[in-house]
């Protein structure tokens, strides 16, 4: 199907979006929802399973502690109502992701409800609504096999793993958000990187989309303005900020197309594909009641205490959108440069390494300028570039030091990158200490000026600015080791000229 | 006027996985009409201020410790599978269904 797509412009003068999104955070308590299981990632096929999570019979699940009070937390977080009294529910389906034939999950009585996140897109606050956050338990891994790898279509048989059935799942569905016109895709990435950055601050899931431990779904529809909102399709698959601004904006100019060509939207769940950014049918989704939502009978209600609630509340850690402005001031930034920082996600990072001990200027040179350089060539985030917060402020240390000059010091930090230790280690291990000794650095220095009796003599009668030669020269014979700096104040010094 | 239709039972008979013959969805629908009338005249002496009971026991919060608790090895896991593959349990292939949540 090759319809010519309208223009992005265009289409937002003439309709207007409205966008919605479900998260689904996977939680990082030790063991899994209902059942004493690790939860930890990978692991060989079925070795975190227990007759609960396997679902078999005469087994019963209880609720982890831990997890209800992380959902909560979220909630909190968010600015939602905490339930008083609420229940699980099972959501029956056929579908051997699950083997018990049902997930439990939360129906018309979510743990948390009604509240709000602000998020800054170009400057601006947009309040997204959040309409309930509620906890279920994530489904099995299948892998499908015969026909394609990988794939539903053509395949004969599916294997299944149920290490990860039941680990703790909290979803988060936001109210619609209209009246955002052209920048909802901005809009709609905004949120889930605020959502993500709020849900770490909590310490409460590792929120990495590239693991599935954050998915997002993504909700979007056109109407004509003044009229009533269009009908919707769901976009699953969504596995990075990157491709959930492209889904939307994708989403925006299919359903232009077929609205400008006179055609309906079907209300459907359509799949996100990385390689080409734009959106394909999937299924028609199942009525709720084809899933038989009842309460769930093997599970008491949660009545949260209101002391409880108010402990967690009074607990919140600052909230990072708010966090970072402190920073902002604390690092004397201009509003250009924290967006630096923040495109870069350098912000822990940089924190971190002032936390170790560095200034925020040194850290931040580090972290925007080297190390951002490498990550983006290896196409990697920067937290994974190799090299630690730790690391780095001890680097800034030796260059504070007068140890390393930045030449050396970029030279160590290839080291500390290729994993060879410590910067101090590979200083000493690499021979790469700045040459403090006056000794072998006056020889040198000497050397040069005895090389170059010209250069020395204009030097010498006031022309200050020749000594940059010798500078070089003597840097290159202490292989540039020298700090320049000292170098110089020599040269003069030897010529009998004030700096 | 029944309280449930042939097609009632029919659609959840499908949505139960259940094979059940064109005779049997007569039986059950004969059945399953007599519970619910059964049933619903409960409905007739309940009251606006009482609510629908879910549980018999009147507990809340019966929450456990996240402590990882030893559970089964895979073979265990997998000793009462019809069929295995990898460690994994191999069941028939999914047609034109998604995964939930």
């Amino acid at each position: 199907m090759t319809t010519t797509l309208p223009a992005y412009d265009d289409v937002v003068a003439r309709y207007e979006p409205v966008i919605g999104l479900e998260t689904h955070v996977e939680l990082g308590t030790n063991t899994k929802m209902f059942c004493g299981c690790p939860t930890d990632f990978g692991g060989e096929p079925n070795t975190r399973v227990c007759p609960v999570c396997l679902g078999l019979p005469g087994s019963l699940p209880v609720a982890n502690k831990a997890a209800i009070e992380a959902t909560i937390r979220i909630g909190l977080a968010l600015n939602c109502s905490i339930a008083q009294w609420c229940r699980f529910a099972r959501k029956n389906y056929f579908y051997p992701d699950m083997p018990k034939n049902f997930q439990i999950s939360q129906y018309d009585e979510p743990l948390c409800v009604d509240g709000y996140l602000d998020v800054e897109v170009n400057g601006e606050l947009v309040r997204i609504g959040i309409e309930r956050v509620h906890l279920e338990e994530d489904t099995g891994k299948t892998l499908h096999v015969g026909g394609a790898t990988g794939r539903i279509h053509g395949a004969t048989e599916s294997l299944v793993d149920y290490n990860r059935a039941g680990i703790p799942l909290v979803e988060i569905v936001t109210k619609p958000v209209p009246g955002i016109g052209a920048l909802a895709p901005e809009v709609a990435r905004a949120y889930v990187a605020e959502l993500r950055d709020v849900i770490r601050s909590l310490g409460v899931s590792d929120v990495r989309m590239e693991e599935g431990s954050l998915r997002c779904d993504v909700n979007t529809s056109l109407n004509l303005p003044g009229e009533e909102w269009g009908t919707r399709t769901e976009t699953k698959n969504v596995n990075s900020l990157r491709s959930v601004e492209r889904a939307v904006r994708s989403e925006m100019l299919r359903q232009a197309s077929v609205l400008d060509a006179g055609g309906r939207i079907t209300q459907e769940t359509r799949h996100f594909q990385e390689d080409t950014g734009d959106t394909r049918p999937g299924r028609s989704k199942e009525t709720a009641t084809d899933y038989r939502y009842f309460p769930e009978p093997d599970l008491v209600p949660l009545a949260p205490d209101t002391a409880w609630v108010a402990e967690l509340k009074a607990a919140l850690p600052e909230l990072p959108r708010l966090h970072r402005r402190r920073l902002q001031q604390d690092w004397g930034l201009s509003d250009a440069d924290m967006q630096s920082v923040l495109n870069a996600g350098a912000v822990e990072l940089i924190e971190a390494t002032v936390a170790a001990g560095a200034t925020p200027a040194g850290a931040r040179k580090w972290w925007l300028g080297e190390l951002s350089r490498r990550a983006n060539e290896a196409g990697i985030e920067l937290a994974d570039v190799g090299a630690t917060p730790t690391q780095v402020a001890e680097l800034q240390g030796l260059v504070d030091a007068g140890k390393l000059n930045d030449k050396l010091a970029r030279t160590v930090l290839e080291g500390v990158v290729a994993g060879e230790g410590s910067p101090t280690q590979i200083m000493t291990n690499r021979g790469l200490e700045v040459v403090s000794d006056t000794g072998a650095l006056t020889a040198a220095v000497d050397e040069a000026i005895a090389a170059n009796p010209q250069i020395a003599e204009k030097i010498h009668s006031g022309k200050v600015a020749a000594a940059g030669a010798l500078v070089g020269a003597v840097m290159k014979t202490t292989r540039g080791q020298a700090d320049a700096k000292t170098v110089r104040e020599l040269i003069l010094e030897r010529l009998g000229v004030q700096g | 006027m029944a309280a449930i239709s042939r097609e009632e039972v029919a659609h959840l008979a499908r949505l139960s996985r259940l094979a059940v013959t064109e005779e049997e969805l007569d039986t059950f629908a004969g059945q399953l009409d007599t519970i619910l009338q059964a049933v619903a005249q409960v409905g007739e002496v309940t009251a606006a201020d009482i609510p629908p009971t879910s549980h018999s026991v009147p507990l809340t919060n019966v929450l456990r410790e996240d402590v990882v608790v030893p559970g089964l090895t895979p073979a265990e896991a997998l000793s009462g599978a019809p069929d295995a593959e990898e460690q994994r349990f191999r069941v028939p292939r999914i047609l034109d269904e998604d995964v939930a949540s």
